[in-house]
Parts: structure tokens; sequence; C-alpha cells
């Protein structure tokens, strides 16, 4: 599979190869600024009195007696116990990913081979329901939530965000086992399976691309979630994303910016991991899912 | 067991607290003066130190047998009402101050305290009571009030006196720039929403205006008082920073210390640590100073509001449960927390016993000087959005002031109707 | 698929849906077209640390029976939809009345909120859509023209600003854009004026917002259309080279085309969260200079006392009005629907 690029002209390579650089630069510069300035005090990253502050790190020099100084990793990860943040993440999106796979596939599947007039009023209904500002659903949650008294646990936290994803999964899954042959499990139902069965044997083994795509933006969701878990968890097992608003402050608290930035790197860390790990199975599954509108 | 590590996180900030909690008295069979031995307490509020530290208070009634845990985070607000509708309410207790308390009291989930009051009160005092209609239903524990922060020796350098009107702000503001010291002398939270209406009412009240009409719901903003209001924080914001209408008070604070402003209506409850972050330039440190509120237009009212941050408890507990919180919480606040220095300075306490510290003079000054306390009434919260929302077109010069006033009255009845408050 | 079967399979995901999110909508349904009573007003002495002042509260016992009369609250059937805060009737009709000029009445228009919000909000969606499908289009074509070895890490690169969380991503570039910071400076060097404030001019924020938007979602469309190029049949392209086709016609004729499935998909993803925009807005403290529906809901929600009623009747048009987008989508897509179940 050589690709439709390779053999293009030196004038194109170029031009294609400048705009890399350019776009690289656009994506990835902030971060590295921040990663940069996380290693400053909050004077020097703001850099108000002058941007070359934010380089060189003249107040930090000043006060730590070298440009770079670890406090706000120290502040967040020790003084906050900010682990305990990336552990409940980690509780969350394990099982929104998992719980969010396991029932939209059984519905994308069913969804891909059922051919009623239903199953399209289903799927338009799904996209409806994301239309839904989660603000508004939150808030809606939370009478009820607090009346059978669940709120405030991990547990519930993690249902909402599955279900309020569903409607992304479904679509996702719908598009992919669309495009996996029905003769597949046609032929193996022939043979004496079951519906359940054909899936189980005959489904599953080839699906896997397109889950670990679907997973890998469900996963994204729950990550960066930050609607859902501010209002639904307490301060005692709240994730990262409201840890972090908790520490910028509000008009009554004077934050620790710095704190935040550090949370704000060490929370895209893992993601660089991951990202790395699954990038393969990203562009895979998504070729064998070949979404269609 | 969610409840267990509460506070866990708080662990460094709060080592101070662990120790005023440490020097009370605990016997040895768990029994700890004070606290209640069983019942149900849980307390959701903001996640400032000085609630911290009442939070932390209340914790360590735990082991006397209590059940308690605390939520202190900023989306309280949002999570206080609905916690306390059901009953048995999640919340036995919500911390609020005076503008909160309204959205409690208007749904009826807090209950009057007299009883309570009659029976263990000994040791509160009588203007920590929070009164509505004759029945206590808060205890304060604090006050706060914004007033003037500068830098002593910039106003030096020009030759100035303190301000202690707008006016004379004004004045010294355009001296500094025109001696060529600070670009942007004038420091303010006027972000666009809350912190833009808070700075109007401060003004409007020093111009003498009242928010409604008396007894009634109908805003009485569109007033001279309003325009003259408006008028003021234009010229005010002439000396700011361009970008003042994104600077709430975390940013203004951040340019103080970056020393690009001189003069600042600011929270007293940020008084005392507010040069205290790594990296402050020693001149900041050295030239920071506080004073009293301002007045504006000859007026003798300061232009601020007065605000006290206090404890209420539901209504919709057992009443066991109810007398175990309040226990719990007259502990929290009992005189005997000041005994830790680094508690003493985390707010202005309205506890028996406080010695103000130069932190907190320009509170202190604020109440003598008969400073409007912020007004706690059922629909002063929409009107406050209302003004947030409405009154940035103003200071970026798209509208008149009686246009924007005009438009924050409209906004206000459409919101009032909807609640009830206006026919 | 039998009934039955279909039902048991998607049975999880359908209650899942209609719990955590039908049952709301219902109940926003609802809350949209009652209101809550009027309560009893009366004139009380409150008294705190600061001394005694007389104020007006409510009077709960004589509420409270209103309330227990008629649990769901006034039935005001769509008169919060027609207020000034949403649709703005009466308000509309004032302004078509009174100004001279069609400029004046969209003046007046734009002092509404619900007109505001849609402005910015239609804008930014219908300027960031298709520059992000066009910017991850660009994007995916250069990855794929890359040498194998260094594709790995573009794509890297190229995913960060999706997997930063929004409320996060922007706040670290309104921190940048700052007139002092290093974006505001270098921009500041370029248009030659040390003045310049993107933070204090409305075209500019509307500008940096937009810029956001599509720098955030570019990555998205671009992973989906990388992973659709992986798909283009060679031979096509082969036998298009044979017959002379030079390469702009190659991506006109056989590579877009082979995409225009995911490009439905992408679009229809990202008209709806573009409409939703919200976690820009509060990054950027960009109230001052614009406003979407989501920023209102949040805003009802979040003051001292909860307009649940203007949150839900806002929610509910956010909803029609993201109907209204996608509806040639849809309408599209059914077509297609048809077609294949035949």
């Amino acid at each position: 599979m050589s690709s439709v690029a390779t053999r293009k002209p030196l004038t194109v390579q170029l031009a294609l190869s400048a705009f890399m650089i350019i776009w690289l630069i656009a994506a990835a510069f902030p971060f590295f600024w921040t990663l940069w300035g996380s290693f400053k005090v909050e004077l020097d990253f703001f850099s108000i009195a002058d941007w070359t502050n934010a380089i060189f790190g003249r107040n930090t020099e000043a006060t730590f007696g070298s440009p770079f100084t670890g406090a706000g990793y120290e502040g967040a990860w020790v003084q906050e116990e900010f682990w305990r943040n990336v552990f409940n993440t980690f509780i969350v999106c394990l099982f929104v990913v998992c719980t969010s796979l396991t029932i939209g596939t059984l519905g994308g599947y069913a969804l891909s081979r059922s051919g009623f007039k239903y199953v399209f009023w289903l799927l338009i209904i799904a996209l409806i329901f994301r239309a839904m500002p989660q603000i508004t659903l939150v808030s809606g949650y939370l009478p009820v939530f607090f009346h059978w008294n669940i709120w405030g646990y991990l547990p519930t936290a993690i249902i909402v965000l599955v279900a309020i994803n569903q409607p992304f999964t479904l679509w996702m899954l719908h598009s992919f086992f669309e495009s996996i042959p029905k003769e597949l499990d046609e032929s193996a139902k022939v043979d004496g399976c079951t519906q359940f069965q054909a899936f189980r044997y005959v489904i599953i083994p080839v699906m896997w691309p397109g889950v670990i795509t679907t997973g890998l933006f469900s996963f994204l969701l729950a990550y960066n979630d930050f609607a859902v878990t501010a209002l639904v968890l307490q301060e005692s097992n709240r994730t990262m994303i409201p840890a972090i608003a908790a520490f910028l402050g509000t008009t009554q608290t004077e934050g620790n910016v710095m704190f935040a930035v550090a949370a704000v790197v060490s929370a895209t860390a893992p993601l660089f991991v991951l990202v790395m790990f699954f990038q393969r199975q990203i562009v895979s599954g998504l070729t064998a899912g070949a979404v269609k509108g | 067991m969610k409840k267990t590590f509460a506070l866990a996180g708080m662990a460094g900030l709060l080592a101070s607290t662990a120790m005023a909690v440490a020097t009370l008295p605990a016997s040895a069979d768990g029994h700890i003066a004070g606290c209640p031995d069983s019942g149900r307490i849980s307390i959701v509020g903001n996640e400032f130190p000085a609630i911290q530290t009442i939070g932390a208070g209340a914790m360590a009634c735990a082991e006397a047998g209590a059940d308690v845990s605390t939520n202190l985070t900023s989306e309280h607000q949002t999570i206080n009402i609905p916690g306390m509708q059901g009953n048995p309410a999640e919340y036995t207790s919500a911390i609020v101050a005076n503008s909160s308390i309204v959205g409690l009291i208007n749904e009826d989930v807090i209950r009057p305290l007299d009883d309570l009051i009659a029976e263990h009160g000994d040791g509160i005092q009588q203007n920590q009571l929070i009164t509505i209609n004759g029945q206590v239903m808060a205890v304060a524990f604090m006050a706060n009030a914004q007033h003037l922060v500068y830098r002593a020796d910039i106003l030096e350098e020009a030759g100035l006196d303190v301000p202690t009107t707008y006016e004379e702000m004004l004045a010294a503001a355009e001296a500094i720039r025109a001696a060529g010291i600070v670009e942007n002398p004038v420091g303010g939270a006027y972000a666009a929403g809350w912190n833009l209406a808070q700075e109007f009412n401060n003004m409007f009240l020093g111009f003498g205006g009242s928010h409604f009409e008396a007894g009634t719901a109908e805003p009485n903003v569109n007033s001279e008082a309003g325009v003259q209001a408006l008028e003021m924080m234009k010229a005010l914001s002439e000396y700011m920073n361009p970008d003042f209408l994104t600077h709430d008070s975390n940013t203004t604070n951040a340019e103080f210390r970056a020393g690009n402003v001189a003069l600042m209506n600011m929270w007293g409850s940020r008084a005392a640590t507010l040069v205290d972050a790594e990296g402050v330039p020693q001149e900041v440190i050295d030239g920071f100073a506080i004073a009293g509120p301002m007045t504006v237009g000859g007026g003798d009212v300061p232009a601020s509001t007065l605000w006290w941050d206090g404890w209420t408890v539901a209504a919709n507990i057992s009443d066991e449960d109810a007398e175990a919180t309040f226990l719990a919480l007259k502990r929290a606040i009992a005189p005997s927390i000041l005994e830790d220095e680094d508690t003493a300075i985390q707010a202005v306490w309205l506890i028996d016993g406080y010695e103000p510290t130069p932190a907190a003079e320009g509170v202190f000054a604020a109440a003598q000087s008969g400073t409007i306390p912020y007004p706690m009434l059922p629909y002063m919260g929409l009107l406050h959005t209302a003004l947030g929302n409405e009154l940035a077109d103003f200071m970026q010069g798209r509208e008149t002031a009686e246009q924007a006033l005009a438009d924050v009255e409209a906004a206000y009845v459409a919101a009032a109707r909807e609640q009830g408050f206006l026919q | 698929m039998k009934h039955s079967t279909f039902f048991w399979f998607f049975a999880p995901t359908g209650l899942a849906m209609l719990i955590f999110i039908a049952a709301p909508i219902a109940s926003v349904l609802v809350q949209s077209v009652f209101t809550p009573h009027e309560p009893v007003i009366i004139e009380a002495e409150n008294c705190g640390p600061f001394g005694c002042t007389t104020e007006t509260t409510i009077d709960q016992d004589a509420t409270q029976a209103l309330r227990d009369a008629e649990p769901l609250g006034r039935f005001r059937g769509f008169d919060i939809y027609f207020d000034r805060g949403h649709l703005a009737v009466a308000e509309v009709a004032e302004a078509w009345r009174t100004s001279d000029s069609l400029g004046a009445f969209f003046g007046e228009l734009g002092d509404l909120p619900f007109y505001r919000a849609m402005a910015f909000t239609l804008t930014y969606t219908f300027v960031c859509t298709p520059a992000l499908i066009a910017l991850g289009f660009v994007i995916a074509i250069s990855v794929n023209a890359l040498h194998r070895s260094l594709r790995g890490l573009a794509i890297f690169f190229s995913l960060l600003p999706m997997i930063v969380t929004p409320l996060v991503g922007s706040l670290i570039l309104f921190w940048m854009i700052d007139s002092r910071g290093v974006l505001g400076t270098f921009i500041q060097y370029l248009a030659d004026d040390p003045d310049l404030s993107i933070k204090a001019s409305t075209p500019l924020m509307w500008i940096a917002l937009i810029i956001y938007g599509i720098w955030s979602s570019a990555p998205f469309a671009f992973v989906v259309f990388y992973a659709g190029l992986q798909t283009v049949p060679q031979d096509t392209i082969e036998s298009a080279k044979i017959d002379g086709a030079s390469r702009w016609e190659q991506i006109r004729y056989i590579i877009i085309p082979h995409l225009m499935p995911l490009v439905t998909f992408v679009a229809l993803i990202q008209l709806m969260d573009n409409f939703k925009v919200f976690e820009p807005i509060l990054g950027f403290t960009a109230q001052a200079h614009a406003q979407s529906l989501s920023w209102i809901i949040f805003n009802d929600l979040s003051g001292e006392t909860r307009q649940l009623s203007a949150a839900a009747a806002t929610s509910v048009m956010t909803i029609v009005c993201v109907a209204i987008l996608l509806s040639p989508v849809l309408i599209r897509t059914w077509r297609d629907f048809r077609g294949r179940a035949r």
C-alpha cells in the first residue's frame, strides 16, 4: 500500500512539509509553553511585567535561586494530594470505557443488523439526545440523586457519563458494524447459531479496531469531563478536572495557579502514553469502520 | 467510607488547623469537650481557608462518635439547595453568606435556630446571630468588605495622600500616570458578570441609591444614582488595564503583585495573604498598604458593602441531627480556635476574643463608617445577575448609561416575573 | 433480525438513554412551561453583625400553602419562551415598529440576550465547522505524505489540541493571548501596535474564540479523514494517473468523493458541538464580548437565585435549533437508509 502522496513532485512535497511544520507548531506550542512555564513561579508564568520572564524565569531565580522550581508539582502532588484525583479519574475512565463499550457494542450491532424503520428513528432520537446541553441534564439529576441518596458516589458519575456518551458511541459503532459484511453472521445463523452466538463467535473477533477507536473517544470524554464530575462528585472523591478548577480559585478564594498548571501538565502525561500506545489502533479502527453519515 | 477522607486532601493547608484542634481537650474514652457523641453532621460550603478551618473543627467531632462529613467545594451554591431539599436532607448544614442565604430561605430548607440558641447558645455573641423576621436563621463567624488597597511607596513618590473618595482616587490615578510611574494605576475586579455587578452595587450605594422601590420587588437602578455610578466606573476604567472586563478579583490581585497597580478596591479577606505568593518583588511587599473603603459623590456612606459568612442548619432533618450539627459547628467557631496564629489571620472573625490584625483594618473601617450590608432580599440575586449581564455594553461604550440601566431593569423584570416576585 | 432479538440487544443502551437523557428532557419540557409560585412577600426586620434593617422576606407558611396546592408551580404555557430572556416577542415587535432602518432594528435585536447569543453562536458554528473540516483534511493529506517513520510522531502532536481538556486548553491560550503574554506580544509586533489588546476588543475576541474552536476540533476531523485515506483504492488512483489526471484532479474526483461519508459524519458531530459552544467562553472570560445559548443556560443556573424555568426553556430551544441545523444532513441520511433497507 504505497501512499497516494509519496510520488509527488518537489514543490508539492515542500508545500506540504511547510504546512506540516506550521501545524505541528500550532498544535504543540501551547503545550510546550505550559510545560516550560510549570517550572516557574506564578509571576513568571503570567509574565505580566515582561513576557521574556516566562522564558528566563527571573522572579523564579530571585525566589528559589534557580530559574526552575518544582514547587507547583510539589504543591499539587504532595500538599494537595492530587494523586487521589488521578486515582478517581482512573477508576471513572476504566468503568466508563468498559460499560460504554459493552452496551454500545450490543446496541450498535443490533442497529446495524435490523432493517426496520424504527432503527432510523432510534438513531435520529439518539442524535437529538446528544443535542441536550449537559449542564441542563446534570442540574436535572441533582434533586433526584439527592432524593435517592446516590449523589456523590463514583458509580453514579460513571453511569451518567456512560449514558450521556451513548448517542455518540452508538452512531460510531453502528457505522462500524455496517462495514462488516452481513454475510458473516448470516452464514453463521444458517449453520444454526442464534443471533447472539453469531455475534459472540463471528463478530466479536473482527470488531476490535472499531471498538478501540470508539473506546478512545469514550475515554477522552470521561477524562476531560467537568460538567458532570464537578456537580455529581464531592470534594473527597472528585476527579482531576474539577480538582484543577478548584486550584484556580473563585471570587472568594485565591487560587494557586501554579498548582493548576503543574496539574494540567501532569494530567496530560498519561494521555501521551495512551495515544502513543493506541495510535495505530485509532487509525486502523476508523479505517475498518469507514464511518458513514 | 467516602466521607472518611473528606479533608485529607487539605492536610497540608490545614496543618495549622489540625494543631489548633489538637489543643482542645480530649479525654481517653473518645469524648471531646463540646462535641455531640452521636448524630449525623454533614456540611456543604465554599472552600476558602476560613471555611476549611470550620470544616476541620466540625470533623474533629467524628472521634467523639458523631457521623461527620464535609463537602467544601466552589460548586456549593449549585449543590446546597438540592442537597437540602430531600427528606432527610443530605446536608445538615450549609455555610453561606448574606447573598446566598436568600436562596435557602426562598426554598425554605433551613430551620430557625432559636430553640437551639436558647439551650446551647452560650459563647455565641448576640451580633453573630442573623435574625430574619424575628427568627435566628444563621450564625455568622466572619465578616468581609471591599476596601482600598494601595501602594504606599507609589503614592509617596507622586506626593499624594491616601485617597478617601473615588474623586481623589481619580486625581491620584491621573497624577501617577502623568508622573510616568505606572501606566494603568487603577485596578478593579471589573470582569463582566458577578464581579462587575458587585462593583456597580458598591458605587450605586455610595451615591445613595437603593436597588428596589421600598417594600416591593420593583427595580430602581435606572435612576440618577445609577447613572452617576456608571459614569464613575467608566471614568475609573480609563485608568485600568484595557482588558478590565476580563479581570476578576484573582487577576486583579495578580496585577497588583506584578507591580502594575497602585490603587484598587479589593476584598478584605484577601488582604492578609495578598503579597505572600512566591516571587513578588520586594517593593510591592514593602509598599502594600490598606485603608477603609472610599466614599463617592460627596456622600458619607462608603461605596462598598458589608458581608458575613455563617452557618445554617437544615430544616428536613431530625431534631437530634440538628442539635448535633449545631453543637459541632458551635465548637468549630469556639474562641479557642483563634489561639492558632494562622487561623487568626485567615479572616475577620466575628468570634468573641478576636483581636483585629493589621490585615483586618480595612473591614473594620468599613463596618465603623456605616457601610451598608449587601441587601438580603429574596430577589437581589436576580438583579445581580441582570446587572452582570447588561452593564458590559456600557463599559465598552456601546450604550448610554440610561440604555444599559433600562436593559438591566428589563432583564430583571423578566426574571422576577418567572420567579413570581412581579406580576 | 427479529424484533425480540433486537429488543434484547438494544435494551441496555436504550434503558440508559431513557433514564438519563429522555427522562430529564421530559422534565425539562415540563419545567419550561411551569414557573414557581408567586411567593407571599412580607416586610420584616432583619438583624445581623452590622445592625438591623427593614427588608422584605418570604412568608414561608403562606407560600408553602400555595406550593402544596399545586406542586408543579404556575402553568404559564409558552410565556417563558416568549419573554425578554428568550424569544422576546414583544421587544422584537416594538423594535420593528420604532426602528427607522434595518440596521437600527438589528442593533436593537443585538441588545436582547437570545439574539445576541444566536449572532455569536451561528457565526462560530458556520465559520468553525467548514474551516476545521478543511484544516483536518489538509493535515490528513500532509501526514499521509510524510515518511512512514515520521507519521507516528506527527499523529501524536496533531492530536494534542483535542486531548487537552477544553476548560484548561482555553485557559492556557487565554493566558498566552494576554497583551503581555507571548502570543499577545507577538501579535502586537506583527500589527505594529503596542496598545493592541485582544481581550479588550469584541471582533478580536470573536476571532480568538473561532481560532481556538478550529484549533481544538481540527484533530478530530484529521483522525477520521486520515483513517479514510488509508482505504482509498489504489487501483483507481493508478488508472486515473494513466488517464493523465493531475494531482488536483485525483483529489477532486477520487479522494474527496471517497471521504464524503466521513465528511458528513464529522459535519454532523461538529455542527452540534459548535452550536453548543460553552467552555471557550468561560475559559476566555469572554462573556462581555460573546455569549452562546449554552452560556445563557449556565448563567441562569449559576446565579444566587437559580432560574430553572428560564434555563429549561433555553435548553429546549437549543434542541430545536440543533434539529433544524442538522435537518439537511438528517434528510440525506434518511434517503441513504431507505436506499439500503430495500
